[in-house]
């Protein structure tokens, strides 16, 4: 039961976006279409299960003072990995998502997992919550990323399906808030 | 469970065993994405190539030369079809996009005329400045055939004769500003 409440529990209870409210700074910018958002959620995933599981297996080895750069050095290793892979493997993605990629290292998700979860918790469930936590990232970027792409531009995924242009603001940065908080606010609906 | 102590020794050597083993970790990944970082990188400037200059049977990437321009420098394609000078692409590019560097390849016919034109790579909005790609839109269309000598590379509001993006004259501004920097590169004793 908890082992699957562990990998659950991100993707709507506990969902980084939408009810913990972490990890703006990618979600606003990256999710201008649907692909992008997926993308983005599913490299922060891979650094998310990677640290997760590293950093719960050397907790008990390194010293509480230096806990915090021994994380940011591990974080960093993986978001240097996913990197040179992406930018081997797909590259016009690579290019869209830009110093985002990057910038997976300072995501406050990534390293609030590793400290509040993965140095008191074992591998397993480390890793499950690390995939879990993935999972609802990737979730919450493709929503969003879908609603700003079919408002903004009539199509999903570049799939067109109208002619012309949509409602442009939502393409922009405005529009990045206001259809997250119509998501946020309709989350807190549901989950009532 | 036993932490270890924060003693000037220990947080020492976890911080370097940590390093070590991160920097050994990157090293690998880094030689083993090195061959398909630079494929990536060749395959995409050769499909831009063959996108924007007639039929060839040479090997314009091993042909190229660089030419020094204002701020930068544009690299030309020579493609050449049994010997003889077929078209040229020139990689060039424009910093006044409205979000960063936009990279086009521009295919010249031997008389200085536009043939076609591709974009190789841009972060402009998806939705609106994107429309530059030529499978988004018809814009990149209505440089074809032209010879900038007598086809004013400005867009209509500046008194020229392309017509802009709707909503994106920025970007419209940009390309132009590419395409005639490569124009002029090539007056100027690009072409061999």
């Amino acid at each position: 039961m908890s082992k699957f409440y562990n990998l659950t529990k991100g993707i709507l209870k506990e969902n980084p976006i939408f009810v913990i409210v972490l990890g703006m700074c990618p979600t606003l910018a990256t999710t201008s279409s649907a692909m992008n958002g997926l993308g983005m959620g599913l490299a922060t995933t891979f650094v998310l299960l990677g640290s997760n599981v590293v950093i719960s297996l050397m907790a008990r080895f390194i010293p509480d003072k230096v806990r915090i750069p021994s994380y940011i050095v591990v974080i960093a290793t993986f978001v240097t990995i996913v990197d040179l892979v992406m930018q081997a493997y797909t590259q016009s993605l690579y290019e869209k998502l830009g110093i985002f990629i990057p910038l997976i290292v300072v995501n406050c998700i990534v390293l609030g997992r590793a400290e509040a979860f993965a140095n008191k918790n074992n591998v397993l469930e480390s890793a499950l919550d690390g995939i879990g936590m993935g999972l609802g990232f990737t979730f919450a970027l493709t929503l969003l990323g879908s609603v700003r792409e079919v408002l903004g531009g009539g199509s999903i995924f570049d799939h067109k399906f109208i002619n012309g242009d949509g409602i442009l603001v939502f393409i922009l940065a405005p529009g990045a808030f206001i259809a997250l908080a119509y998501l946020i606010a309709l989350f807190n609906k549901i989950k009532k | 469970m036993a932490k270890v102590e924060s003693n000037f020794k220990n947080m020492t050597l976890t911080l370097l065993v940590i390093s070590l083993v991160a920097s050994a970790a990157l090293g690998l990944v880094y030689q083993s994405t090195k061959e398909p970082i630079a494929k990536a990188q060749m395959a995409k400037i050769n499909s831009a190539i063959e996108a924007v200059v007639p039929e060839f049977n040479n090997q314009p990437f091993e042909e190229s030369y660089k030419v020094e321009v204002d701020g930068g420098e544009l690299i030309f394609y020579p493609a050449k079809k049994d010997g003889q000078l077929v078209g040229t692409a020139v990689k060039t590019f424009s910093k006044n996009g409205f979000s960063g560097l936009i990279e086009l390849m521009v295919g010249f016919l031997p008389d200085g005329s536009i043939n076609k034109i591709a974009v190789v790579s841009h972060k402009e909005t998806p939705g609106l400045g994107d429309k530059m790609e030529p499978k988004k839109s018809n814009f990149s269309i209505q440089f074809e055939g032209r010879n900038p000598e007598n086809f004013k590379l400005k867009v209509k509001k500046d008194g020229g004769d392309v017509d802009a993006i709707t909503a994106s004259t920025i970007t419209s501004r940009a390309y132009c500003d590419a395409v005639e920097r490569a124009f002029k590169a090539l007056k100027e004793g690009g072409a061999k």
